[in-house]
């Protein structure tokens, strides 16, 4: 026995689909008990979330002390024991983690330098404003007031030397710097490397291979101490620039090859099409080949800039007090020596809202530019 | 060859290519007027698409002479550039840039290349965009369209650049039997209005209606060049004949 209509051929129309077929109840199914197997990894699962998470909800948030205390002692005294977390050392030391040792009387240009940053990344990042020609060259200035702001010298500010500036301020000034500048300059390795002139080609491998091959910490070392070597003696190139540097040309290096495999995804066709219709080799790449090879090496780019972002921290082995360095000279002190887990939880917790954030706009940006082929 | 210049919109003269040591294309001697339409058939890797390739400097030939309006193809950039700008192509794959809309594809070679400001190239590409009979896709990316669609909106592309030539590479070879026919009306109808048109196709109907001469192209040579109603009817190459016969059933 059929329950189902018969319609004329051709005059079926679109019904709902059956009840039970879609809806949360349906999606657990599908998704957390198909099979024996699942159901035993989804309740192993939430057993361990019941386990972890509550307890470290009461460590930190509940039986936490946040202002008040003075040293590590006072905070076990306010709790009675330890069973939570002691903040009050990250409260007491704000001013450290955010600016180093940047005077106090002139932390104010330090803000505003992070408003007038937020404001460009708004810019560049937001598609409304980007559009707007006046908008986007006036955020693309910014940067440099932001530069003149910090380091002072002009316009009757003071001049702070590179040595006070640590904290927040510094992984900003490293973090942004490199990604800002590397961006660009691996596009042009990218390019280099691809190019038919072997000159091109050879220099841009050697020098990807040269950066590739080495770690991170080898170039700070050189960057801090061999250049100045060779160097003109007297001459006094700032170590925060010469660090810049060098995290700026690594980084460039690894965006250039992924850049590099977008580049090699682009059929061939493009490159034809582009030609056959008169455009230079200059506007192929800015107008055909670079927004389509840019787009498939977005998740790859933004990995790199995340893996760029969290190693600013190395620069603390060459003496520069990045977040995590102002916290290790904090728990060295007697006051708070101990809070070893609060320190590493805080600065995990700053480094993951960027990261994070980083990464959900990259998939933000890879669905905006989908077009459907 | 000066005075041949006025009136042919492109000359092969001699001309060779090799891909390494392998000698594609060998002794090309072709003369296409303005407003002829020539068709190019020939098995696969015969050369033909080599050839038309040759004719915009996808491809470099390596002896002979080409010219384009009576500019001669050489390692000048400026005069590839410049032949490039009169000479439009149409792939088998239809190349359309994904990232962009139709309206886009169809005006940015015109704005950047001609330096046409923005507003008079979108109406010129609207205009053309009609004729092929698709100004409601205007703004829609190609993923969007079927094959059918795309090719002819490769196809308004190239008109865009108001080009006195057009090079067909295979245009119809990707499609699904039901939407070939929509590409080669268009075709035809360009082909009527006095385009000079260069066709790689294996479209006999389209070659008997429209063509003023037939190539038949093997082992990289011109074998066979004819009107299509001598062509089809009295092949004389016996090569020729065998390919007939298998195409045509």
């Amino acid at each position: 026995m059929s329950t189902t209509k018969k319609y004329p051929i051709g005059m079926h129309p679109a019904l709902p689909p059956p009840s039970g077929s879609v809806g949360p109840v349906r999606w657990m199914r599908d998704n957390l008990f198909s099979s024996v197997s699942n159901t035993v990894l989804t309740v192993m699962g939430l057993y361990l979330i019941y386990i972890i998470v509550p307890p470290f909800v009461e460590w930190a948030f509940i039986d936490s002390v946040v202002l008040g205390a003075d040293s590590r002692k006072e905070c076990l005294k306010i709790m009675g024991d330890d069973r939570g977390a002691c903040w009050s050392f990250v409260y007491k030391r704000w001013g450290q983690f955010v600016y180093g040792f940047y005077p106090v009387e002139e932390r104010w240009r330090v803000n505003l330098a992070f408003l007038l940053v937020a404001a460009t990344v708004a810019v560049v990042l937001v598609e409304r404003l980007r559009a707007n020609k006046a908008l986007m060259i006036g955020a693309l200035l910014l940067p440099v007031i932001c530069f003149f702001l910090i380091t002072g010298g002009l316009f009757g500010l003071v001049d702070i030397p590179t040595n006070k500036m640590g904290g927040i301020l510094l992984t900003m000034i490293v973090g942004l710097t490199g990604i800002f500048v590397s961006l660009p300059i691996s596009i042009m390795l990218a390019l280099s490397r691809i190019s038919k002139l072997p000159i091109f080609s050879i220099l841009a491998t050697i020098f990807i291979e040269f950066i590739r091959g080495v770690p991170l910490i080898t170039l700070l070392f050189i960057a801090s101490t061999l250049l100045s070597y060779f160097l003109p003696p007297g001459s006094n190139f700032d170590l925060l620039l010469r660090v810049l540097i060098m995290v700026t040309l690594f980084s460039a290096a690894y965006i250039a090859e992924v850049i590099r495999g977008g580049l090699a995804a682009i059929p061939v066709g493009q490159y034809e099409a582009a030609d056959a219709l008169g455009l230079s080799y200059w506007q192929s790449m800015r107008l055909i080949i670079l927004p389509q090879a840019l787009k498939i090496s977005i998740p790859g780019i933004v990995g790199s800039f995340i893996g760029l972002f969290k190693d600013t921290t190395l620069v603390v082995i060459i003496g520069l007090l990045d977040p995590l360095g102002i916290g290790m000279a904090a728990i060295s002190t007697t006051e708070w020596s101990g809070l070893g887990t609060e320190l590493y939880v805080f600065i995990g917790m700053f480094f993951f809202i960027f990261c994070f954030s980083m990464s959900r706009y990259s998939l933000h940006l890879e669905k905006k530019l989908h077009t459907g082929h | 060859m000066a005075n041949n210049n006025e009136k042919s919109a492109i000359i092969l003269a001699g001309m060779h290519k090799w891909y390494g040591d392998f000698h594609v294309l060998r002794d090309i001697n072709l003369e296409v007027k303005k407003g002829e339409i020539i068709v190019v058939c020939g098995p696969s890797g015969s050369g033909k698409s080599t050839m038309i390739r040759c004719i915009n400097r996808l491809e470099e030939h390596q002896r002979g002479q080409i010219f384009v309006d009576g500019i001669e193809l050489t390692n000048d950039i400026k005069k590839i550039d410049e032949v490039r700008r009169e000479v439009g192509m149409c792939f088998q794959h239809f190349n359309l840039f994904p990232h962009l809309t139709i309206m886009e594809n169809c005006t940015l070679a015109p704005i950047w290349v001609r330096g046409i400001p923005k507003k008079e190239a979108e109406e010129t590409a609207m205009h053309f965009l009609e004729k092929v009979k698709i100004p409601d896709q205007a703004f829609k990316y190609p993923g969007q369209l079927s094959g059918g669609q795309q090719q002819r909106v490769a196809i308004a592309r190239s008109l865009c650049m108001k080009p006195r030539t057009i090079l067909f590479d295979e245009p119809t070879s990707a499609l699904d039997p039901e939407m070939i026919k929509e590409v080669l009306d268009v075709m035809i109808e360009l082909a009527e209005e006095g385009m000079t048109m260069i066709c790689v196709t294996h479209e006999m109907g389209f070659a008997r209606k429209v063509a003023d001469r037939v190539l038949f192209m093997d082992a990289g040579q011109i074998v066979e060049e004819n009107t299509p109603a001598e062509f089809f009817d009295h092949p004389q190459n016996e090569r020729t004949q065998l390919f007939l016969s298998q195409i045509l059933h």
